[in-house]
């Protein structure tokens, strides 16, 4: 036993484990092709999930403040995204590719402005003053996601809206017998890029040596002198604004958007942060991959369980690692 | 808990007073407000006040933050509503589907617990908001046996028949006492209140007893309660499943009267958030609290929409106004109370108020 963990630490741990489910997957759906078109489903609504988690982690790790408001930024991204996106309705339908791209830089501008915006409220009027009490957070955090949940209605209405999608975006390229969405693609690449920055940020650059040192001792960190809540205003406004970004991916990835669609997607990212642990981002990948392979297999393979699939895999996580794969906080 | 052992202080004896005039309105309801919405209205503050009594144990009591309560009162209406629908009116259907329903709770109360008390506190609150939310969307999905969205409408015991005749008179009418006909629907009034009452009781005794002192001491200081030789997660997961059974039987008392169980009314989030409202209105941590917080919400619910819909009639040139205050948005208004509550005084009306009459 001693030797199997050692032989499986060497080559990546629990990172092997989405390597894992895809050939279990593999086995068990039998057809290459949709297995591939499930496995790049997976993949990429894992990645959009990521956006949507990693901020959450990181607030958490750094400070101990759990937002329960979190998804009033994803549903605010993807509104936002979609209010600008039919603004822009001739940019985003024209055949030119170079104004579609404008149009989506656009709209994911305005949504990361307002997750900034959000974010930098919302840490400085509703949580600065319930620090260190979690109890008053949770009730103060879930009190303002009310509250945005009714400003979201009462500005857009009930009704589901419409999202368009940059012309360039839509279709699928057709690889052997295999065919592949474009938005699916560019979510994968959008959400790689995400990653990608935050890890060379949190481990190339001052400031992410800071974040990180806060996430390991906060008090040894503010004892050498740095302001460690100057810095967490800093990861609660970019966090926020990945949220944003996430949930305008989101958006276009399902095209039709209710209210209710940032409650849907905090219970998933609920699961994807407890399953890849509290603080990290590679843990947060790790369980929005997972998540997102498992929705899409078990969807394919047993429609009815694919609800409560991703709480029987939090459930298994939980109970082989009680503190999530990856945790960063002791 | 000085306050009770000195010399009660003014504002207990305020906050007492009050109660007792609550239960004294509650229990002549009936023959007090003679219309149909009145009678709504006084029931469903019996069934919140056992069920904010019995979330209060947990989050009050015990600390633990949890975002499941609805299921467990869920499970208790389902249970009754599948049963009466299944097996017809009786009581045999009402006491099987509540004796099912505090199973299941229980059974679900037992695996969450122990698998998130354990850890970190705050993974409690989250799973419990998953675990609820999945139960919300099975209970839409297996319409087969839930109704799906649409719920479930059933009929209960002939005593609750509004055409029931309780008593009659002379000429085989339903007889009338004080002009209140002496029907089943009276009969399904009482039903709710004295099982609200025993319930409520038998809380009050609990959180008296030292299983009660207990209680309080892992929620002000766990590591000490834990050193004292008291198993933290034991009690936890005690007081977890005690609260759920109660609030599945409230559940089925709630079934019982409305006689339609459905999302809206035994599952949704909507409620959870209610019953939040309630315990943090009325203040955590005092069983007093529960009954005051349910009676200001259940009737703010029922009267303050009409108000709202006045005061958007009023501002309708207004920008953005009128739809803040449409009747729909009245959540958004509690919100900002709620916060506003949690942040000025995080003790609640009954909390603050004993305090006042104390250092006075």
């Amino acid at each position: 036993m001693e030797n199997l963990s050692q032989f499986f630490g060497r080559f990546g741990g629990v990172y092997l484990l989405p390597v894992g489910l895809a050939l279990g997957a593999f086995v068990l759906i039998g057809a290459p092709s949709s297995w591939a078109t499930l496995t790049i489903a997976g993949l990429s609504m894992g990645m959009m999930v990521f956006l949507m988690a990693s901020g959450l982690s990181l607030i958490f790790g750094l400070m101990d403040v759990l937002n329960f408001g979190h998804s009033a930024f994803i549903s605010f991204g993807a509104f936002v995204a979609a209010t600008v996106l039919s603004a822009l309705s001739g940019w985003v339908g024209a055949d030119s590719v170079f104004l579609n791209s404008m149009a989506l830089v656009f709209a994911l501008l305005a949504a990361i402005s307002f997750g900034l915006a959000a974010g930098w409220f919302f840490e400085s009027v509703i949580i600065r003053p319930v620090y260190h009490d979690h109890l008053r957070q949770i009730l103060i955090t879930m009190g303002a996601l009310i509250v945005s949940e009714q400003i979201i209605l009462a500005l857009w209405g009930g009704t589901p809206i419409t999202v368009l999608r940059p012309h360039f975006l839509e279709g699928a390229i057709i690889l052997g017998n295999v065919s592949v969405e474009i938005y699916r693609l560019f979510a994968f690449g959008l959400g790689l890029v995400a990653f990608i920055g935050l890890y060379l940020v949190l481990n190339r650059s001052r400031i992410g040596l800071l974040v990180r040192a806060g996430v390991e001792n906060r008090e040894m960190v503010e004892a050498l002198g740095f302001r460690i809540d100057r810095l967490f205003i800093g990861v609660f406004m970019v966090g926020s604004a990945l949220a944003a970004v996430g949930g305008a991916m989101w958006a276009g990835y399902e095209t039709l958007i209710t209210p209710a669609l940032g409650g849907e997607m905090m219970i998933v990212v609920f699961i994807v942060v407890i399953i890849g642990g509290l603080g990290s981002i590679e843990g947060t990948l790790l369980g929005a991959i997972m998540v997102g392979l498992t929705a899409n297999y078990v969807g394919f393979l047993a429609p009815k369980l694919a609800l409560a699939s991703n709480m029987i895999l939090m459930t298994i996580i939980l109970l082989w690692r009680p503190n999530g794969l990856r945790p960063a906080v002791k | 808990m000085s306050a009770s052992l000195s010399k009660p202080s003014f504002g207990d004896i305020a906050v007492k007073s009050t109660v007792l005039l609550i239960a004294a309105l509650l229990c002549f309801a009936p023959f007090l407000f003679q219309d149909v919405r009145a009678l709504e209205v006084a029931a469903r503050i019996c069934v919140f006040i056992v069920l904010v009594a019995s979330y209060d144990l947990l989050i009050g009591y015990t600390g633990i933050v949890s975002f499941a309560h609805t299921m467990f009162f869920g499970f208790g209406a389902y249970g009754a509503a599948i049963l009466l629908r299944q097996m017809g009116p009786g009581w045999d259907a009402v006491i099987l589907g509540g004796l099912a329903g505090v199973l299941v709770s229980l059974v679900v109360a037992t695996a969450i617990g122990l698998l998130s008390l354990r850890v970190k506190a705050i993974f409690f609150a989250m799973i419990t908001l998953a675990a609820a939310s999945v139960a919300l969307v099975l209970a839409s999905q297996l319409s087969h046996f839930t109704g799906g969205e649409d719920g479930i409408t059933y009929r209960t015991p002939d005593l609750f028949k509004p055409a029931f005749k309780l008593m009659v008179d002379e000429d085989g009418k339903v007889l009338r006492l004080f002009g209140v006909k002496m029907n089943g629907k009276l009969a399904a009034y009482y039903f709710v209140f004295v099982t609200c009452l025993l319930l409520f009781f038998v809380m009050l005794r609990l959180v008296g007893s030292p299983l009660g002192t207990v209680l309080k001491a892992i929620r002000e200081n766990e590591a000490r309660a834990e050193a004292i030789g008291y198993r933290v997660v034991a009690y936890r997961t005690f007081v977890f499943c005690l609260s759920a059974a109660i609030a599945s039987l409230a559940g089925t008392v709630y079934a019982v009267w409305l006689k339609y169980t459905g999302p809206d009314t035994a599952l949704s989030f909507a409620i959870m958030i209610d019953i939040l409202l309630m315990v943090v209105i009325g203040g955590m941590g005092t069983m007093w609290g529960a009954v005051i917080g349910a009676v200001l919400m259940v009737i703010a619910q029922y009267y303050l929409r009409d108000l709202m819909g006045v005061a958007a009639e009023a501002t309708a040139k207004l920008p953005l106004l009128p739809e803040l205050l449409n009747p729909d948005r009245w959540l958004f208004w509690l919100g900002i109370i709620f916060i506003l509550l949690v942040y000025f005084f995080p003790k609640g009306i009954v909390g603050t108020i004993t305090q006042k009459g104390a250092r006075g």
